[in-house]
């Protein structure tokens, strides 16, 4: 099936775009092949969410100018409390502008590259062609995915050389302070062979709406022998659909940990995939969301088991109030040859209201017989004898049930590698139940 | 002095009448051990009176002070002074043992002036010291993963920091060992004296070689049909419940039957 879109944009604006970036002729030629492909590309299908009505390609502007912040103490009170002091590399993007740069000694000094993903298509040329939309998300897998390389105006680069591990994480914050902007953020981290990184990212709206929309994907590269922690908080404001993709690749003996918290107010598509491509690959997948208000949202987590002895493991807790509603897909597809593999997971919904909506859909898809897995899934409300236990210590009924949904989400608040990132998600949480 | 007084209380569960008009005054400053075979609806009535959501009040009264418990939603009773140790405590993941002692007992306390987490830590780590608790207790999710006798102390743990006017222990000793059993006996002697009643259920006499209760009563069908002394215990360890039976002409003592 096609589907003809009329876009926003022509491939006059992509080339002027990419012209006034000053990129190469290489990615301004990539950028006009994918919006041609977007226009006649199907749109991606999750499951068992309809989103022929979500807006997905009408935005107000493609950029917005924002100011820089010359230093940290510039920033809004709701970075500041994100990024501490202690914090040694720090990116800050403000809507569609890089706006702060922090790179630490220890970085600069083992080769690492972090920079925005501008930079980085102007100067490490080569590194972002072997990455960008070849190995992990492509740019013909669906429409969103090659309108995202036609217009991507955001995001990092991440490269870690060979041998090099580091101890500090890097953060990133992805500000959202302009309701206009519309934010097509690629976000590349590559660990090479033997090195290990944490990153950690946080989309933060402070303008209470957005008229915009969100389109990211992050390509997330473990080779061999490498480790990656990938930890993201996502709080944009409602009336902005979001689309967000962020898959990993997991080669021999590497390891990717996902620590995702997902507290969109808006419509939201998220997808995480991880490919365990090399033999004793391992990912890990914990993801956390609140629905609120009237949203709608599908979660789809996906291990996709290639090498020999890999081992996927997926754990989704979600909580829903109000008439919000979400489908949990967990997905664990183990291919043929993948012998002695181990795909695992767990998806809980907790709702608390009747209007509420949660969908758990455990998937596993094995094309191999020397494996195992399990899955378990639920969905139910706060346990009444939980809350009576509770109370009858003196907690009231509203204390009590906040406590069971921090427990709940507990299992991934607790893994985010920067303590201000998870008390900033412990505070989102909060506010979201209360 | 307080007083906690129970007048005959029917309770029922899924429509099935349990308690048939109990009665039961208990002060501060007094143990009181209920005794009983299986099924006599002990447990019945530690719940109601703490107000499971399970079971249903159909007649009688439960007031501490002249104030009608009945009437309160559970962290109210729980406010006014009363706690039930419970027999199959939650398991609650994500929740420290030390966050959910700490809200308990902030729920006391008037916003503002919660207690301070340096002097909460010293009232913690030297009960659990008492109670011969692992420290690393207070960074394990609540109850999850303990085992039976962990969850008994953890039950009395919580009782000694929140220092509550009554106690209700509901079948505390069940699945302890000798020595667990002994710690668990340590910390309710300690909080004996002014200001705190306790109401004991238990199956056996065991408990009652370390706690001596001021009196003893046993359960039949629903309610209490005799009262004693600490030698009453002593005597339904001896001898069983059969000399009562036959003293009050009961066939069968549980719930299911009339007398």
């Amino acid at each position: 099936m096609t589907v003809e879109t009329k876009l926003a944009l022509t491939e006059q604006d992509v080339r002027s775009y990419s012209t006034a970036k000053q990129e190469p002729s290489w990615f301004a030629e990539y950028r006009v092949q994918a919006l041609q492909a977007a226009e006649h590309l199907p749109m991606p299908t999750p499951d068992k969410t309809k989103i022929i009505n979500w807006n997905f390609t009408n935005f107000p502007v493609h950029t917005v100018e924002s100011k820089p912040f010359a230093s940290l103490t510039e920033l809004p009170e709701e970075v500041k409390s994100i990024v501490t002091d202690e914090q040694k590399s720090v990116y800050i993007q403000r809507n569609n502008t890089p706006a702060y740069l922090q790179v630490s000694d220890e970085l600069t000094a083992q080769g690492v590259i972090f920079t925005d993903i501008s930079t980085a298509i102007r100067e490490h040329g080569e590194l972002v062609k072997k990455y960008f939309m070849t190995n992990g998300v492509k740019t013909d897998e669906h429409k969103l995915a090659s309108l995202h390389a036609a217009l991507v105006n955001g995001g990092v680069f991440v490269y870690v050389p060979k041998n090099v591990e580091l101890v500090e994480p890097i953060q990133v914050v992805f500000l959202h302070d302009d309701a206009q902007a519309s934010l097509f953020n690629h976000t590349i981290v590559v660990a090479d062979t033997n090195s290990s990184v944490t990153y950690v990212e946080n989309y933060l709206s402070t303008v209470p709406e957005g008229s915009g929309i969100v389109n990211i994907i992050s390509e997330v590269f473990a080779e061999d022998n490498a480790h990656i922690t990938y930890g993201a908080v996502d709080v944009l404001a409602s009336g902005i659909t979001t689309y967000v993709n962020r898959r990993g690749i997991v080669n021999r003996n590497a390891r990717i940990d996902w620590a995702l918290g997902l507290m969109n107010d808006g419509y939201t598509i998220s997808e995480n995939v991880t490919h365990l491509v090399g033999d004793g690959s391992y990912g890990d997948t914990k993801m956390v969301t609140v629905g609120r208000g009237k949203q709608k949202q599908n979660f789809t987590t996906k291990i996709i088991h290639w090498g020999k002895h890999s081992e996927g493991h997926i754990l989704k807790h979600g909580v829903m109030k109000d008439e919000a509603s979400s489908i949990f897909n967990g997905i664990g597809k183990i291919e043929h040859g993948a012998t002695k593999s181990n795909a695992v997971q767990e998806s809980r919904v907790l709702m608390l209201n009747e209007k509420a909506r949660g969908d758990a859909n455990p998937i596993l898809l094995i094309d191999e017989d020397d494996v195992t897995a399990g899955h378990a899934a639920s969905v139910g409300r706060v346990d009444p004898l939980q809350l009576y236990y509770l109370m009858s210590r003196g907690i009231s009924k509203q204390n009590a049930e906040r406590l069971v949904i921090h427990g709940f989400l507990a299992p991934v608040v607790n893994v985010l590698p920067i303590e201000g990132v998870k008390k900033q998600l412990t505070e989102v949480i909060e506010r979201k139940v209360r | 002095m307080s007083t906690l007084v129970i007048q005959d209380l029917h309770v029922a569960i899924d429509g099935k009448e349990i308690l048939k008009g109990l009665n039961l005054t208990l002060n501060t400053n007094e143990i009181h051990a209920i005794m009983g075979p299986n099924g006599t609806g002990k447990s019945t009535l530690a719940s109601a009176i703490m107000g499971h959501p399970k079971y249903e009040v159909t007649s009688g009264s439960v007031t501490l002070d002249g104030e009608d418990v009945l009437e309160m939603e559970v962290d109210e009773r729980a406010q006014a002074g009363l706690f039930l140790a419970m027999q199959y405590p939650s398991e609650i993941t994500g929740v420290t043992n030390a966050d959910f002692l700490r809200s308990a007992m902030n729920s006391r306390r008037e916003e503002g002036d919660e207690i301070s987490i340096m002097k909460f830590i010293r009232e913690l780590d030297s009960k659990m010291e008492y109670l011969e608790m692992d420290q690393d207790m207070a960074q394990r999710y609540l109850n999850e993963g303990f085992s039976g006798g962990e969850k008994k102390r953890n039950e009395i743990l919580q009782l000694m920091m929140i220092q509550p006017k009554f106690a209700i222990l509901d079948e505390i000793d069940s699945g302890l060992d000798i020595d667990a059993l002994k710690v668990v006996s340590k910390g309710i002697n300690q909080m004996r004296g002014e200001g705190f009643g306790c109401l004991i259920i238990t199956h056996y006499q065991r408990l009652l070689n370390y706690i001596t209760p001021d009196k003893v009563h046993v359960m039949m069908q629903g309610r209490v049909v005799k009262s004693g002394g600490p030698e009453l215990a002593h005597k339904l360890e001896a001898e069983g419940y059969d000399w009562i039976k036959e003293e009050l002409g009961i066939e069968d003592e549980t719930v299911g039957q009339e007398a």
